[in-house]
């Protein structure tokens, strides 16, 4: 499949058939391409439309009812931007941890050779893969959480921790600046342990990212905790992440967890037998013949389609305006849209925002998959 | 043979601490989950009844989905030409299945569903010609809206793939990095940015004074997306073909552009088809977004009846309802696909 080596071509065309042929399908393509140019400059012209970015510094004048960065009514559309692609970018960092765990889950309960659990798993991921996402994130929106507590009834779920009809309320830690400042120096220390590690010098390796627990450890007893409390009828303290985040976040997790717990399945089953049975034969046990023979060279086949399937969640995000949640399609392709008029350049924009995640990573799995068929596995 | 089958199931199931934990586990989620949600679906259910006064506030009311069933199939298409809409569906059936399961003249089937059946199923829906009583688009909905947006797509975005998957594997620079591109930004952008796209951008791409619905508009974009996809599927089943076939074609004295036609392109055709299928369970669940751009198909009419005072209150029985349905006909046609990949990998065997 690796294999990209086009047909050769026939002795008989030469490159001045080629030339003509390629010649034609670029006539073709410009003709199109301005004849829509000319209807599309000719709408705009009629209804007195015209196109520049310049609209971004204008004030946005609306209220974005859930954000991480600052938001005012008084601030620019431009910021409006940053601040919903921080709201999808929220969603799908959420979304890849959760479905990643629980594709996991799914792929050990299929693997572990109890016809229980690998049933069960089986059923759950068929139902999962065979109804629409878009379907299970409305369905835990208006069926699970429209069926929550009001606020003063509100399930606990651990220290700190609320869910209610208006969200979920977690506790924030307020850490000294210092500390983050610290966490940033061990962040590239552990990616230069990961250079040292390809050097072949495991110790230097495990320092950094040891280092990077000991920091999280520390910054998470030593930060103030601000926790939410009930204060009248509402909660104070803490942060609310609304009910339309959990669908969207929960809908897309379970969805993309079946796929990838069939990616994570196949990975494992593609290493030869032969494998487990060497491993057994030079004295390894079951866990460390998984750990040390298995998983190793299944993570090398799970790299590719564990990509793809984050890749759908970034896309999946978008999902998000079926429910309200203020991602980039909801704020910025209605709202904006709808209140500035820039059709074209509001879409350009959102395309191209998506198009620079997906076409660096999309190249570089093309460049791994070479890679991974150049050592012949 | 009994006992040995027996014998591994109970290995299997407590065969270790491991496993007789887990089972152990299992049937305590069972016991957890099971019983309630039995009472709620069967025991305790409601099934007759013209209102939601009707159902038993325990159990699932399902005399609401017997009221709204003729609307989520059919949508408000009208009542006395319902069985144009099933006259098509069993047309695009009865060509469907030989396309997909016939050992001989496969082509011919297959061109068969991609322009005779869209031509006789447009004359079905949208009448107006011999006699038949004309129907708006905009009475079409229901999983019949579903199934037409799918299938629609197919027809249109299945040569366009077929086409921009040889010109991703042609030797001429600019075709290959046209349709490398075309194929790429179509893979790397969110199908509801493209639907939104679709409705405020194609009518100012076309002539002043032309206008085109919503449901083509979605059409449109929705090929186009879908296009990029089937590329990549039969660039593999292109991949899969030796290059020996076409060697061969041509030593017969076959133009170039002919042997691809006519030797590689239907075997590379027939290993696509599991892919294809794939696609087009994937597509036939994406259908449900054009209900955020306005289109009342399944997911939008249960939204709508929801709505309905008679009915208040009743979002689980409808959503329950609509995944059944995309449930059943997604369970069919990826058991479909996988019958017929087992079916190519015997036969690649022999």
């Amino acid at each position: 499949m690796g294999m990209t080596a086009a047909p050769p071509a026939p002795r008989a065309r030469g490159a001045a058939a080629a030339a003509l042929w390629q010649l034609g399908v670029v006539a073709a393509a410009a003709a199109l391409v301005l004849l829509l140019a000319r209807n599309a400059a000719q709408n705009m012209a009629s209804r007195n439309i015209t196109f520049g970015f310049d609209f971004l510094s204008h004030p946005a004048g609306f209220d974005i009812p859930f954000h991480l960065l600052g938001w005012q009514l008084t601030d620019s559309y431009g910021w409006a931007l940053v601040v919903c692609a921080v709201n999808s970018l929220l969603a799908a960092v959420m979304s890849i941890a959760l479905a990643s765990a629980l594709g996991l889950l799914l792929a050990l309960m299929r693997l572990s050779g109890n016809p229980l659990a690998g049933g069960t798993a089986r059923g759950i991921v068929e139902l999962v893969r065979n109804t629409p996402q878009l379907l299970q994130i409305i369905f835990v929106y208006y069926v699970f959480l429209a069926a929550l507590p009001p606020p003063r009834q509100s399930l606990v779920l651990g220290v700190g921790f609320f869910l209610n009809v208006r969200g979920l309320l977690i506790p924030t830690p307020a850490l000294p600046g210092l500390m983050w400042l610290g966490g940033a120096v061990l962040v590239l220390l552990s990616v230069l342990g990961r250079m040292a590690r390809r050097a072949e010098r495991p110790a230097g390796a495990w320092l950094a990212p040891g280092l990077l627990l000991v920091w999280l450890a520390a910054g998470l007893a030593l930060a103030e905790w601000d926790v939410p409390r009930l204060q009248g009828f509402n909660f104070t303290g803490g942060m609310r992440l609304p009910p339309e985040l959990i669908a969207l976040w929960l809908g897309i997790s379970v969805y993309t967890s079946a796929f990838i717990s069939e990616s994570i399945r196949a990975a494992i089953l593609a290493i030869p037998h032969g494998q487990t049975e060497a491993a057994y034969s030079i004295g390894l046990s079951r866990g460390r013949t998984m750990s040390l023979v298995i998983l190793p060279q299944a993570l090398r086949l799970l790299v590719p389609p564990l990509t793809s399937q984050y890749l759908n969640i970034i896309k999946s995000t978008t999902l998000g305006a079926a429910i309200g949640y203020p991602d980039v399609l909801q704020i910025f392709g209605r709202t904006v849209l709808n209140q500035s008029g820039r059709a074209v350049e509001v879409m350009a924009l959102i395309m191209a925002l998506f198009l620079a995640i997906n076409l660096p990573t999309s190249a570089l799995m093309n460049a791994w998959n070479r890679r991974l068929m150049q050592q012949g596995r | 043979m009994g006992t040995a089958r027996a014998r591994a199931l109970l290995a299997g199931l407590f065969g270790s601490w491991t496993r007789a934990a887990l089972t152990l586990a299992m049937l305590g989620l069972f016991a957890l989950v099971l019983p309630p949600f039995l009472h709620w679906a069967l025991l305790d259910a409601t099934w007759d009844g013209l209102s939601r006064k009707a159902c038993s506030p325990d159990g699932a009311c399902w005399a609401f989905i017997r009221a709204r069933l003729p609307l989520f199939f059919y949508g408000h298409f009208p009542p006395a030409e319902r069985w144009r809409v099933d006259l098509a569906l069993a047309l695009l059936l009865a060509v469907a299945v030989p396309t997909l399961f016939a050992r001989h003249r496969q082509g011919v089937w297959m061109l068969l569903l991609l322009l005779g059946v869209p031509v006789l199923g447009l004359v079905l829906l949208l009448g107006g010609v011999f006699g038949l009583a004309p129907v708006g688009v905009g009475d079409w909905g229901g999983l019949m809206l579903n199934v037409a947006l799918s299938f629609a797509v197919l027809v249109f975005a299945l040569p366009l793939g077929v086409l921009l998957a040889f010109g991703r594997r042609s030797t001429l620079p600019i075709l290959r990095w046209g349709s490398t591109g075309f194929i790429e930004i179509w893979r790397g952008v969110p199908l509801l940015g493209v639907l939104f796209m679709g409705l405020v951008m194609l009518p100012m791409f076309l002539p002043d004074g032309m206008n085109v619905g919503t449901l083509v508009r979605a059409i449109v974009v929705l090929s186009l997306f879908e296009s990029a996809y089937l590329a990549e599927v039969v660039r593999g089943g292109l991949q899969s073909v030796p290059q020996g076939q076409a060697e061969a074609a041509m030593a017969l004295g076959m133009h170039h552009a002919k042997a691809q036609l006519l030797v590689v392109l239907p075997q590379a055709l027939r290993v696509s088809i599991p892919g294809i299928i794939n696609i087009v369970v994937d597509l036939f669940k994406d259908t449900t977004l054009v209900s955020i751009v306005g289109l009342a198909e399944l997911m939008g009419v249960v939204n709508q009846s929801l709505k309905d005072q008679a009915w208040l209150g009743l979002a689980r029985e409808g959503y329950v309802f609509a995944a059944l349905v995309f449930f059943i006909a997604c369970l069919a046609l990826s058991l479909t696909g996988q019958v017929l990949e087992r079916r190519f990998g015997a036969a690649r065997r022999r």
